[in-house]
């Protein structure tokens, strides 16, 4: 097994009326992992106590072989990269905000980028196709190239582990599998270690080989998706009643619904009050 | 190079020949017009003219301290707008002018001016906003950290309190005091005091100087707090010295030249239009487009009904005020037609 790039010993954080209690993860390095779970579960608490936004109260978060708490901010920006789930750069060239990534490494007192700056940033804007809109603003770009450009501009943070908050989220079907094809070609060819909230329970089964299903300010389960996406996992969460299957191509389990008219239907049929 | 680099060069330069060019302009206008390329020859000649004299010992120091004062005013305004990412905060907004004003106002009221002497009034305006920065600075902190959007509404609030007790002095006073604080108030670039002149021209270039050091802060700050903090910059440390910074160049700048309201508003505002929000090049065409600004503004006060003149202010208000309009109305047609 690899050493882990993520250790997480019974963290316990959040605020004045959320807690998040006894958290603990250990993330191999290579992996591709998700955070799931309903909203107000402490999924996006989790991710920040994890970027550092948020105090720790007690416990002890690990990055490879450093304590994130005792971490420069300079040095944890060049260990972990963020991508945040909303972009909000205004008039900012798609280029310079992907030149942004670079700061972590630049000198306070640097006034221009140098060459290596340029040639980092050009070569992941290549990478995640965004290369061709290097000089529109980044207001200009669809919700999709948005996110792709913070892609872009998180790997010109040359992380150990890529962070990711619902990056998927308010895209069509099309962007959603564009992106998370970017970032599983990145886990597979680079070894990036990717760790990422998504909401979407089919999407984070096909994709994450990990994932770690957060309710109530804990962690439920934590797993390779044929573990967690169990339909007693989800309905026990979720609360909704839902039928898990294999997908036929990938094998993974996929999540279906069951609305409340079909369950009538089915108890009609059968007899059965349930 | 870059493209975009040589961009802020031409930028650049072209409003170095501006600022050049309006310096001689306003050195040839007044009471007594020269001609605008005669000024050379004048300077050349030496002491004996009257016109050297007119030149160095009357327009010059107005000169320098609209450069000073512009610049300042303008820089001031382009940091705190990054700092509180709001295009409307103006180095007013915070109450600065409203305390400096408010120390002035009781400097004339109980004749301080008179008794001790004329320094009074600058240093009792400085006092007044620095005052003023130190309450707005430690009600907003707390435990180190600032929030950045209730220490806004704690400025808008105590520049509230401290422009009505002046109010209520003015109520009280006596009609020729009156006269004294509105004349104050109203700003202008006549300052007897040459030393005061020296004092805000190497305030203001030290403190381009020093916001060279927070370019790069400023520049991630432009993504969010939150961001930038992800980037690996220390923001409540930046935010902290750059409101510092730009609160004390207000402050002196309205201790020495009254309320001059708009420039920095309006001033990094256009600058933002034209060469765009990268502050490499912001920081520096804010502080020479607000010099600029302010000597054109300043000749126009002091010609338009010469021999009298207006206060810069009123000039800066309203010539602004249409020029930003102008300039708006033409973005967002531009913005329409591009739709």
């Amino acid at each position: 097994m690899n050493p882990s790039i993520l250790n997480i010993q019974n963290l316990c954080c959040g605020y004045p009326k959320f807690q998040l209690s006894d958290i603990c993860i250990d993330m191999p390095k290579g992996s591709f992992a998700g955070i799931i779970g309903p909203n107000g579960s402490g999924k996006t608490t989790l991710f920040r106590a994890i970027t550092g936004t948020l105090g720790i109260k007690s416990g002890k978060i690990m990055l490879g072989d450093k304590n994130l708490r005792t971490l420069a901010p300079r040095q944890r920006a060049q260990n972990i990269a963020i991508v945040s789930q909303f972009i909000d750069a205004g008039d900012i060239s798609v280029e310079d905000y992907v030149l942004m990534g670079r700061i972590p490494y630049q000198s306070r007192f640097s006034f221009f980028e140098s060459e290596d700056d340029l040639r980092i940033a050009r070569e992941y804007m290549t990478m995640t196709d965004t290369w061709r809109f290097k000089d529109q603003l980044m207001s200009e770009l669809s919700g999709g190239e948005q996110q792709l450009a913070a892609i872009a501009r998180a790997l010109t943070q040359e992380p150990e582990l890529l962070l990711l908050d619902e990056p998927t989220s308010h895209l069509d079907i099309t962007h959603q599998v564009h992106i998370l094809n970017v970032l599983q070609q990145l886990n597979q060819e680079m070894g990036l270690s990717v760790l990422m909230v998504i909401h979407d329970l089919n999407l984070a089964s096909e994709y994450c080989d990990r994932l770690i299903l957060v309710n109530q300010g804990m962690i439920h389960t934590q797993g390779t998706p044929e573990e967690v996406l169990t339909f007693q996992n989800i309905e026990d969460v979720y609360q909704t009643v839902v039928v898990t299957q294999p997908n036929p191509l990938s094998g993974k389990p996929a999540v279906f619904l069951a609305t409340r008219k079909v369950l009538k239907e089915i108890s009609e049929r059968t007899g059965n009050p349930q | 190079m870059q493209k975009k680099h040589l961009r802020w060069v031409i930028y650049l330069a072209g409003l170095l020949v501006l600022l050049v060019a309006s310096v001689i302009l306003s050195l040839s206008v007044g009471e007594m017009n020269l001609g605008f390329f005669d000024i050379f020859s004048i300077l050349g000649k030496g002491h004996s003219s009257m016109e050297y004299t007119i030149i160095t010992q009357i327009r010059l120091p107005r000169v320098l301290l609209g450069i000073a004062v512009g610049g300042a005013l303008s820089l001031s305004g382009v940091l705190l707008q990054g700092v509180y990412r709001n295009p409307l905060v103006e180095p007013y907004t915070l109450g600065i002018s409203g305390g400096a004003s408010l120390g002035v106002a009781i400097a004339i009221v109980f004749g301080l001016h008179q008794s001790i002497g004329s320094f009074v009034l600058p240093l009792s305006g400085f006092s007044g906003a620095f005052l003023i920065i130190f309450l707005v600075y430690s009600i907003s902190s707390r435990n180190g950290r600032i929030n950045i959007q209730s220490m806004l509404l704690t400025g808008v609030m105590i520049s509230f309190i401290a422009s009505s007790s002046m109010m209520l002095l003015m109520a009280i006073t006596s009609a020729e005091n009156l006269h004294g604080i509105i004349f104050w108030i109203m700003g202008s670039l006549d300052e007897p005091d040459l030393s005061l002149i020296y004092v805000a021209l190497v305030m203001a270039f030290a403190s381009l100087a020093v916001s060279y050091l927070f370019v790069q802060p400023l520049n991630a700050l432009r993504l969010g707090e939150e961001k930038a903090k992800h980037l690996g910059i220390n923001t409540d440390t930046t935010i902290k010295l750059l409101f510092l910074l730009a609160s004390m160049l207000a402050g002196v700048c309205v201790a020495v030249a009254g309320v001059i309201g708009f420039v920095g508003l309006i001033i990094p505002h256009l600058m933002r239009l034209l060469v765009g929000s990268d502050y490499r090049t912001l920081l520096v065409s804010s502080f020479l487009s607000g010099s600029i600004f302010l000597v054109l503004s300043d000749v126009i006060a002091r010609t338009i009904i010469s021999p009298n003149e207006l206060p810069i202010g009123v000039i800066t208000g309203i010539v602004g005020g249409i020029v930003f309009l102008l300039m708006m109305s033409r973005s967002s047609a531009q913005l329409m037609r591009n739709k």
